[in-house]
């Protein structure tokens, strides 16, 4: 443990990218293969399911400790992190320094083992090993039980790092880095060794991620400017769904999501029109609630997410489409570096192909017999390409009518792709843009403000927005984001001068300051009071020319629900 | 005995005011900070050894009286007496003793020992108006030679890799226990942006023990900085000045910085925990050391002080300043 807390403060405690991979490389040529597979699981953002809430171990700390409950949460509100407020507090409780313990006999014989056991026993234990861990180790073991852990490295640092610890190329490193792995003192050796192993097999490529079209730059004008013509682009719906990738190599199938998660059993029948296709394909695109022709909301899918068991229940009421919008790999060659427009042209035909002449699908484990039917219908309705918007267009005014449509399709605007361009994984700008439908917008009152987390903390950044119901003003949205450093200070200073009243650390504020709200979707809740939900409010502007009373009603916004409805145009 | 006004707490027995933050005609002052220490009131009495900090801040012909610590001095029905506070050179206490018993207001101050001034002493009293700028549990120091050590660790590290460490912290007191504390361990000359040096100065002058110091402009154009350390005030970072510096890695000084969100807010690569307040156990021993059935609690985390004081049965209370809206009040230590 006390290596690993060392390296998780050392990356904390510097800005500097190199300093932070040198810390890894270091790390990852000393500790013991074990300890140093499971260093890697929580550097590229794995984090183990929580295991205890902050809550609990918040209860236990302030029984050790004394300290009251009213007063940890004080405390919260300046941390903005249960772990580290817990660390902070249990410092007053010395420290009696037990034999020391890798990273993954910690996981592996005491943190693991602890799921389950009675709450009682759970304390018992958790308190005796924070007894014996120094302020900082405290705080990482902390972390690790609330299942918070997130360590300030991007997964292109751990790839470098890794790959000057191994001597390999950087690419090599990423593609054994892909997919899902079990950190495991073999899995670390393999990782490091110059072999290719067998799970390379089954491994999606790093995902190539768009990056928005800011707005101001996204008028006619402007994207000629800046774009060119669009006949050297791509444009398609940018649609709201799960992006996955589906790798078909030699006899397995597998569905990967953008987080590395295995969803191939979630969509049985993504598996099986998958296995029609030839060996050697890995496709990029989006898995979508579908039926008839037609995306179904989010929400739809969201159904299907949460399904564990029963899923083909499930999955006859909400059937699902895998949309593809991009051929990575055919007859085993990876195709990333070539164009675009190269790519394209081999999907289209492939997907023709399986539809015309289905590859007899590849026997399944489970027993069913290779030449039963796929589960549900047509492979055609299930694999299909991502339709082409404004193709062949000379100017990008199809394109933006196309966008003002976008609702009503039910998709979240458009995606503009070089058709030169290779696929090139992350985030680089240049090639691939995400150019959204614009907000629905309001005007709000901000009625409560409460400190931020992390960064945040100790500063007021957590607001909630009130729309006005006859003469009252009914919390409607609670909104993080959206206004810059100085704004915020700002704001916090007001907040403090301007509290009206307290209730722990949320502020009631006079209703003075409306800002601008902006959200994707909206529809009808028994859950708020105003009986409205909006997805991902953010805060749009400050509003300084509107007085309060300007601000919009809670009619407004359920106007909003049947506008979102109806057809647009 | 005190009352709170638009420009501060006012004793009307003696008819002055303590750390006024408006002109006032008679203004006691606990320190020679910003935020209690204000230019504008018609005559200052301090603790004698605070006289040369008030006129190097207000220039020498301010209208200031010194007084030595313990020695009582009468103020209309009142007696009056600065005693040490351990804050930074200078900082007192203020004991008034009068009809309504005995009141002594902190200022701020600390219980850790600070080579740059004398140190806190606990003054019996009636009503104790204490300072809260950390007073939350998560507050608590490590030993200042620990977190020195930390420091001169970070700068060795730094200029092995060809840094400068360009250290932020406060011009009046924090910058000056700084240079004290690292002379216990080096004699390397220390370079300071051109705000820290008149006050070290002053501090020099006093008799304190620092470090040799230099300004970055005594040192001729184009000489590299890597391998020093520097120290500046935080209003300094972004500032053009910082370029002279090179590649360099920067840290705060301040007990803000034991939360590790408030470090990264900031994006500084290290904050080292160095306070010139009490912090949280400090605060109630302090507390029962005084005796006192009443408590004030002022400045910073107020009301949770306050509300855990009256849990352990006294009687208490929240004094508001002009600085408590004010998030960089916590700064200016």
């Amino acid at each position: 443990m006390t290596p690993f807390a060392a390296l998780f403060a050392a990356i904390d405690a510097t800005t500097s990218t190199t300093a932070k991979v040198e810390a890894m490389r270091a790390y990852l040529a000393s500790a013991p293969a074990a300890d140093a597979a499971w260093a890697i699981y929580f550097l590229t953002g794995r984090r183990l399911t929580r295991l205890l809430s902050a809550r609990a171990i918040g209860d236990w700390v302030s029984d050790a400790t004394g300290v009251p409950g009213w007063l940890m949460q004080e405390c919260y509100a300046v941390v903005g992190d249960g772990a580290e407020m817990a660390a902070l507090v249990l410092d007053q409780m010395p420290v009696a320094p037990d034999a020391p313990l890798g990273l993954a006999a910690w996981l592996e014989t005491r943190i693991q083992p602890l799921r389950g056991q009675p709450p009682e026993r759970q304390r018992d234990a958790v308190l005796a090993w924070l007894r014996q861990l120094p302020r900082w180790e405290r705080f990482t073991l902390l972390k690790l039980l609330t299942g918070e852990l997130r360590v300030g490295v991007s997964q292109t640092l751990v790839v470098r790092a890794v790959a000057a610890r191994a001597g390999l190329p950087v690419t090599t490193i990423a593609g054994r880095l892909a997919g899902a792995w079990t950190p495991t003192a073999a899995w670390f050796d393999a990782l490091i060794g110059a072999e290719a192993s067998a799970d390379d097999l089954s491994r999606p490529y790093q995902f190539a991620l768009a990056s928005p079209l800011e707005p101001g730059r996204d008028t006619l004008e402007a994207l000629q400017e800046s774009l060119g013509s669009p006949s050297e682009w791509q444009v398609e719906w940018k649609w709201d769904g799960i992006r996955a990738q589906i790798v078909r190599r030699a006899d397995t199938v597998a569905l990967w999501s953008r987080g590395d998660e295995v969803l191939t059993d979630r969509f049985p029948e993504i598996r099986d029109a998958a296995r029609t296709l030839p060996p050697g394909t890995v496709l990029d695109g989006e898995i979508l609630a579908w039926h008839d022709d037609a995306p179904l909301p989010f929400a739809a899918l969201q159904q299907r997410i949460a399904r564990q068991q029963q899923i083909a229940r499930v999955a006859k009421s909400v059937p699902v489409a895998f949309v593809a919008y991009d051929l990575l790999e055919q007859e085993g060659v990876d195709l990333r570096d070539r164009p675009l427009a190269d790519r394209r042209q081999r999907l289209e035909s492939l997907l023709r192909d399986v539809a015309a002449h289905p590859m007899a699908p590849a026997p399944v484990p489970d027993g069913r017999l290779p030449f039963d039917p796929p589960e549900s219908g047509p492979v055609t309705q299930v694999l299909r390409a991502s339709a082409q918007v404004a193709a062949g267009a000379d100017t990008w005014e199809t394109a933006a009518a196309a966008r003002t449509q976008a609702r009503r399709y039910g998709v979240e605007g458009l995606m503009l792709k070089r058709l030169a361009s290779p696929y090139v994984g992350g985030r680089r700008r240049g090639d691939w843009w995400k150019w959204k439908i614009e907000p629905f917008t309001i005007d709000a009152v901000l009625i409560y403000a409460q400190p931020g987390s992390g960064k945040r903390a100790s500063l007021l950044t957590d607001y909630t927005f009130g729309l006005w119901d006859g003469d009252e003003l009914v919390p409607v949205a609670k909104a993080y984001s959206g206004l810059t450093n100085d704004e915020i200070a700002e704001m916090d200073r007001w907040i403090r001068r301007h509290t009206v009243e307290r209730f722990g650390p949320v502020r009631h504020v006079e209703p003075v300051h409306v800002m601008e709200l902006g959200f994707e979707a909206i529809a009808r809740s028994t859950r708020h009071r105003s009986g409205v939900a909006v997805r991902f409010p953010r805060i749009l502007r400050l509003r300084p020319d509107k007085r309060a009373a300007d601000a919009d009603t809670v009619a407004t916004l359920r106007a909003m629900i049947r506008d979102q409805r109806a057809p647009a145009g | 005995m005190l009352t709170e006004t638009p420009i501060g707490l006012y004793c009307a027995a003696g008819d002055f005011h303590i750390d006024p933050w408006g002109a006032a005609p008679r203004a006691l002052i606990t320190h020679a900070h910003g935020d209690h220490a204000r230019a504008g009131s018609q005559a200052y009495l301090c603790a004698d050894a605070c006289l040369p900090l008030l006129r190097q801040r207000f220039g020498a012909d301010v209208p200031v009286q010194g007084q030595p610590y313990g020695e009582p001095l009468t103020l209309g029905g009142v007696r009056v007496s600065f005693h040490p506070a351990g804050h930074i050179l200078g900082s007192a206490q203020i004991r008034i003793e009068g009809d309504d018993g005995v009141w002594v207001l902190s200022g701020d101050y600390k219980r850790a020992a600070d080579p740059t001034c004398a140190p806190f002493e606990p003054v019996r009293c009636d009503t104790f108006i204490t300072e809260s700028t950390f007073g939350l549990p998560i507050y608590r120091w490590d030993p200042a030679a620990d977190v020195v050590a930390d420091i001169v660790a970070w700068w060795h590290a730094n200029r092995a890799q060809g840094l400068a460490s360009l250290l932020f912290c406060y011009t009046i007191g924090k910058a000056q226990r700084l240079l004290a504390e690292l002379a216990a361990i080096t004699d390397d000359r220390v370079l300071v942006h051109g705000m820290v040096q008149p006050m070290t100065e002053v501090y020099r002058a006093a008799g304190v023990r620092m470090l040799p110091t230099e300004t970055l402009v005594e040192r001729p154009r184009g000489t590299s900085m890597a391998g020093e350390l520097v120290l500046a005030p935080p209003s300094a970072r972004g500032t053009p000045w910082m370029r002279r510096l090179g590649a360099l890695s920067d840290g705060l000084t301040s007990g803000l910085m034991r939360v590790r969100g408030v470090r990264r807010q900031r994006s500084y690569d290290r904050g080292f925990v160095l306070s010139d307040h009490a912090d949280w156990p400090a605060l109630i021993d302090t507390v029962r050391e005084t005796g006192a059935t009443r408590v004030l609690t002022t400045h910073g985390h107020a009301e949770p002080l306050a509300r855990h004081l009256a849990d352990l049965g006294l009687d208490t209370g929240v004094l508001r300043t002009a600085w408590d809206d004010e998030r960089g009040a916590d700064d200016r230590e």
